[in-house]
């Protein structure tokens, strides 16, 4: 039994560490896991956001003077192409309950692009402030909730990434079985819906 | 086993119901257990206790009753295998220890608002967080290496327990004392008089507003003859209104865990006649005129106070100074 | 409907002829099987039982006396530091998932958990996260208490304090995939006969229980993480030296730690509602008052985090917030305190090991509970906020609560996970030698408390020291009362009676199945042929005395 198991926990993409392996007919309960894993992460990042609004709140100045205005085109930009990316990776589903395998592909691989655009224009801006991660609370704060949520991004795209060398293999996935697909999805709109709400608190409050 | 309730055993029941109830009433006045309360406030929040107690010791009695009895009364006797009866519910009764139990910790509850409010706990000048009021601007990227300044536009608001509703009608103002904890002793400084201690001295009979802050870490300010107690949060001031109505000594503890000599972070409350207490503050203002310079603790007021002694807060374990402060404190060498 | 519990199987199909037995090796690997990982569970968790009662066994010594003269202060404060944090985090939660891993499957008739291999992993993180802990000591180990407020704890030693931090962070995240397999398992996998009313009610508090863990202790993760940055790189989102607030970190830190004592107790208010009625012959008393109580305390338990703050930085009015909904808890508690004392009475009571270890979790329990209600109340808890009354409170509720629960569970089902009965009478030395030591050890501190003895204190006014010398001495009888148990337990493990798969006659389903059950729990689907407290039954027909030991004994030829 040991052997057995461990190969297989070997060979699975992590996104499937925390599923069953079996790829039968059965019932799966996979994506209620995924659901319920999301329900916490998503407490991290509320975690955060009610602290980073508390500090808003009760610290006399905020930001705290001397902290430069941030700049809002890129980080606009960036949210119009993760929140179309989102659109644009849904596709990628609908396509491959439709046994569509090449067009999961191609949707997959454009949503895969934008969040790489994303990330890189998140580098960017961290490279051209005007302030670094200890200057001060807000700064703190905007380091923290940007770097936390970029690097969910990065899982995101890692898992994105699993998907499309997982299809490579024929009938890996097809109308029936396609868990990854729908659960790097969920996955990829969670960092998604997490965006628009840091957004709004760092960057528009 | 029949489980009918004749007439002489509901009796038994009745009286020790009764028995059990009187027993409560009783404890709960006179259990004794708290130390001797110099305030009225404290009083009060002697009476939530006795109230707690005569109903914590109803339900132990009923409860431990019941287990011990069915203990000894429905043991399982040697040799029947059989099942008890098989009673699954009960909704009356269930009813019954959902309801007592509800409005018991309402009543518990709505006492407990009446005192705190009479306390002074809902006092709206006091009793809000107004948040880190002195803010600091980092600089360099050491933390520690700039100083803390208040906030200059920002109207008093302090935490912990204040004005009662009747106090604030009261012309007579209080005595302002400021109290500052450091590793590992508290300092107070009475503004009107320049003062500065290390153990609190206070007039019977006055209302006393102590504006509590620290320099370092958390500490707590616990008087417990008086059951009033609040953290000391560097950067921000928290208060405690009081009144104390019995001369004597008292002990200042701290409670917030601040570091390894947190244990003998103590010293003492002198409640004094209102003469006694002039006489000391006469005694103290000469006795700092006289050493001005070379004196940490003469310096005329605690923000200043708290200024000298930020740098502590970096360091860690037993400052020697800190050590020969404790030494100097009576309680901190007896418990040595 | 096999087809659904096979999902879980891990890597191989059913084989009922190639008979498999557990050799102890597969105790120390990789493995899938629930029942495996659950004694992997509970065998760790209790060696850390040992080593953080063998430090609180160093903190009474020291604290015999007035002086700090066995241990340094600063040693002191790691000693107690250690002690929270691995009785909380390494005995009592893993302790719980131990239990509810092993048990969850068998009660609902699964082959195993829903996700068995996340299940190993969430194991396999307990230990490294609890070497990491320990391996604190080598480079100064924490010493700002298991809460760690800020700053103190920035100010006390990096790399003891950072260790810490990466710790609670690994166990968390280990109980966060915990909770995951569980919600999923008891969600869908039960027999299909199984509705919700039908489950034992140890799955209606794991739900409850995982509930607020996938609540709560991602909100303590975000605050480690922002600790961390604190007392790494230097921010100060908690460091009130550059504007930061230290209270932040309190109401994040109490979100999930209040919570957690809930995630500490309703297992074994799980375990108690499993072992009261099989012991007393009696269906349990009001099941679904039972069930929903753990709903309400999980719901309540959210609410309610401040009344640790009471003195630190909550506001007046908040403060009468807190204390109404903390109280309303002790409703749903007493719900199911009366409903156990009602499924005792009158019922015919096995005063065995098991029964006696319940007997005084309700005993011990309520004591603690009527505490808590007491420090519910600002005014009184502002005299006895961080003094020895709370350091009893809590030990009643965990020690007096949790562990002798704990307790309860394993005489009762010992003999289901080993197949082997325990000696009695040892267990009712134990039961006898803790029940002694912990009022002894704990009773005294409440007066300690109201008298003006704060808590975490090395050294402590002479007038203290005879009621601490009372404490000392209940703790030395407290670790002597672990001999028994630990003799008994070895030695019945290995050559002790032989148990049958029902030796309790008890109608859950976990004892429908061979002691220790098989490798895939049972070798049909079992049949639900009667509720899970349904004592008694036949006493209403007249020819009483076999009808349950017949249908039992029908259904064991089945598993064999
Ligand atoms: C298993 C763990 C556990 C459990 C179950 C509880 C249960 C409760 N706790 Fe406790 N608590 C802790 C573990 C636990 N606690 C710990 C570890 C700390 C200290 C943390 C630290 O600072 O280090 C703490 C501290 C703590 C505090 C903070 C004290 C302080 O620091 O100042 C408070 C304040 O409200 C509190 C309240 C309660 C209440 C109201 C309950 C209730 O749930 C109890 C309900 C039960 C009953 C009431 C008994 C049965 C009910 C009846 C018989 C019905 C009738 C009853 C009445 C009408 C009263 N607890
Ligand atoms: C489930 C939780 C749990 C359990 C079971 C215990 C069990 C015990 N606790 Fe615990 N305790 C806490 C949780 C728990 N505690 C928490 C959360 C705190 C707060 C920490 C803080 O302030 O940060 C605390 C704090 C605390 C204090 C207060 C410290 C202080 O504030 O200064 C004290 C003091 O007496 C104490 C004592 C004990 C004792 C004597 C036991 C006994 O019941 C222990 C009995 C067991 C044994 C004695 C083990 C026996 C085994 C052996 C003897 C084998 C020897 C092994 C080797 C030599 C390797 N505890
Ligand atoms: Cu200051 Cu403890
Ligand atoms: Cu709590």
């Amino acid at each position: 039994m040991q052997g057995t198991t461990t190969d297989e926990y070997q060979t699975n993409s992590p996104q499937e560490v925390e599923a069953a392996a079996e790829h039968e007919e059965h019932e799966d309960y996979r994506m209620f896991g995924v659901v319920l894993f999301l329900i916490a992460e998503s407490f991290i990042f509320l975690g955060m956001f009610v602290a980073f609004v508390i500090y808003r709140s009760v610290v006399p100045v905020w930001p705290p003077e001397g902290t430069p205005e941030l700049e809002l085109l890129l980080p606009g930009i960036n949210t119009i192409i993760l929140v179309s990316s989102s659109f644009v990776m849904h596709r990628g589903q609908s396509a491959i309950k439709n046994n569509d395998t090449s067009g999961l592909r191609v949707w997959f691989a454009i949503t895969a692009v934008m969040g790489a655009i994303f990330l890189a224009g998140q580098l960017y801006e961290y490279s051209n402030l005007e302030f670094g991660l200890t200057t001060n609370l807000f700064t703190s704060s905007f380091f923290v909730l940007t770097g936390f949520h970029g690097l969910h991004v990065t899982v995101g795209l890692l898992l994105i990434f699993f998907v499309l060398i997982r299809s490579q293999q024929p009938g890996h996935y097809s109308s029936e079985s396609y868990f990854g697909v729908e659960a790097s999805e969920l996955y990829w709109h969670f960092v998604d819906v997490v965006w628009v709400i840091l957004f709004g608190l760092v960057y528009l409050l | 086993m029949r489980k009918t309730v004749n007439t002489s055993s509901r009796i038994t029941i009745l009286l020790t119901g009764i028995a059990a109830t009187l027993f409560s009433l009783w404890y709960g006045q006179n259990n004794g257990l708290l130390p001797v309360a110099a305030s009225e406030d404290a009083s009060q929040v002697d009476g939530i206790f006795s109230l707690m107690m005569t109903v914590a010791t109803g339900l132990f009695l009923l409860i431990q009753g019941a287990l011990l009895f069915s203990a000894i009364k429905f043991r399982r006797r040697k040799g029947d295998e059989t099942d008890g009866p098989p009673i699954a519910g009960n909704v009356p009764l269930e009813i019954a220890w959902t309801a007592i139990p509800t409005v018991m910790v309402l009543l518990i509850s709505v006492y407990s608002f009446d005192v705190y409010n009479t306390m002074g706990g809902l006092d709206r000048e006091a009793s809000q967080d107004p948040g880190p009021q002195k803010v600091s601007y980092r600089s360099g990227q050491h933390p520690g290496s700039e100083l803390l300044a208040f906030d200059p536009g920002q109207k008093y608001l302090a935490l912990g327990v204040g004005a009662s509703p009747q106090q604030k009608e009261e012309p007579e103002e209080p005595l302002p004392v400021e109290v500052n904890g450091i590793q590992y002793a508290w300092i107070f400084t009475y503004p009107d008089t320049g003062v500065v201690s290390g153990e609190l001295h206070l007039p019977v009979g006055r209302q006393i507003d102590l504006k509590i802050t620290a320099g370092d870490v958390l500490h707590a300010f616990w008087l417990p003859e008086f059951r009033l107690k609040q953290d000391a949060v560097p950067g921000r001031e928290t208060q405690l209104r009081f009144e104390p109505n019995r001369v004597g000594e008292y002990s200042v503890v701290c409670a917030e865990l601040c570091g390894a000599y947190h244990g003998v972070m103590k010293t003492t409350l002198h409640v004094q006649t209102p003469e006694e207490y002039e006489h000391w503050s006469q005694e103290q203002q000469i006795a700092q005129a006289d050493k001005l310079e070379n004196s940490v603790a003469a310096t005329p007021n605690s923000r200043s106070a708290s200024e000298f002694l930020a740098p502590y807060a970096e360091r860690m374990g037993v400052e020697s100074q800190t050590l020969e402060q404790l030494k100097a404190s009576p309680t901190a060498s007896a418990s040595n | 409907m096999t087809t659904q519990t096979e999902v879980s199987t891990g890597a191989q199909p059913p084989e009922p002829e190639v008979e498999k037995q557990r050799t102890w090796r597969d105790y120390f690997t990789f493995n899938t099987d629930h029942k495996v990982i659950g004694i992997q569970y509970l065998v760790t968790s209790f060696i850390f039982y040992l080593i953080g009662g063998a430090l609180a066994g160093v903190m009474r010594t020291e604290l015999a006396t007035p002086n700090p003269n066995f241990v340094q202060p600063e040693f002191y404060n790691r000693l107690f530091t250690m002690h929270g944090t691995i009785m909380i985090f390494l005995w009592i939660i893993p302790a719980g998932a131990g239990f509810a891993n092993y048990l969850i499957p068998l009660m609902i008739g699964a082959k195993d958990m829903a996700f068995p291999r996340l299940n190993a992993v969430a194991f396999w993180i307990i230990p490294i996260g609890g070497l990491l802990l320990l391996g604190s000591f080598f480079v100064g180990a924490p010493q700002a208490g298991w809460t760690s407020y800020p700053p103190l704890s920035l100010l006390t030693g990096k790399a003891g304090e950072e260790l810490w931090i990466l710790s609670v962070l690994l166990l968390g995240t280990s109980s966060i995939l915990g909770a995951i397999n569980f919600v999923t398992t008891i969600w869908k996998m039960r027999v299909p006969s199984m509705g919700w009313n039908d489950m034992p009610l140890l799955c209606w508090s794991m739900l409850a229980t995982s509930g607020l863990i996938l609540i709560g202790t991602p909100v303590l993760a975000a605050a480690m993480i922002l600790l961390s940055f604190d007392l790494i790189v230097g921010t100060t989102f908690f460091n009130p030296t550059g504007g930061g607030d230290p209270i932040v970190y309190q109401h994040m830190f109490w979100f999930y730690s209040h919570p957690a004592v809930y995630i500490m107790i309703l297992p074994f208010f799980g375990i108690i509602s499993e072992v009261l009625p099989v012991h007393a012959r009696k269906p349990i008393f009001a099941y679904r008052a039972i069930a929903y109580s753990n709903l309400a305390i999980s719901f309540l338990g959210l609410l309610v985090w401040a009344h640790h703050m009471f003195t630190s930085g909550t506001p007046g009015w908040l403060r009468m917030f807190f204390m109404a909904t903390t109280m309303l808890i002790a409703v749903p508690t007493g719900i199911k305190v009366f409903s156990w004392c009602a499924t005792l009475w009158g019922g015919k009571i096995s005063l065995n090991s098991s029964m006696l270890f319940g007997m005084g979790f309700i005993s011990a329990f309520l004591i603690g509970g009527l505490s808590g209600v007491m420090v519910a109340s600002v005014p009184f808890d502002i005299h006895v906020h961080d003094t020895y009354f709370i350091v009893a409170h809590l030990h009643y509720v965990l020690f007096g609560g949790s562990v002798l629960g704990l307790f309860a569970g394993i005489y009762h089902w010992f003999p289901k996970m080993t197949g082997h009965m325990l000696n009695e009478t040892w267990g009712r030395i134990h039961f006898a030698l803790t029940f002694i030591g912990l009022n002894l050890t704990f009773l005294p501190m409440h007066e300690l408390g109201l008298l003006g003895m704060n808590r975490r204190i090395a050294l402590y006014d002479a007038e203290f020291q005879l009621l601490n010398l009372v404490c000392t001495a209940g703790s030395y009888l407290l670790a002597v009362s672990t001999i028994p148990f630990l003799v008994n337990a070895i030695w019945s493990w290995i050559r002790g009676r032989q148990a049958s798969g029902n030796p309790w006659k008890a109608l859950t389903l976990e004892w429908q199945t061979s002691s220790p059950p098989a490798i895939e729990n049972f070798d049909e689907e079992p049949v639900l042929w009667s509720g899970p407290y349904d004592y008694g039954i036949d006493v209403l027909s007249a020819d009483s005395e076999e009808s349950v030991e017949e249908l039992l004994s029908e259904v064991q030829a089945d598993v064999r």
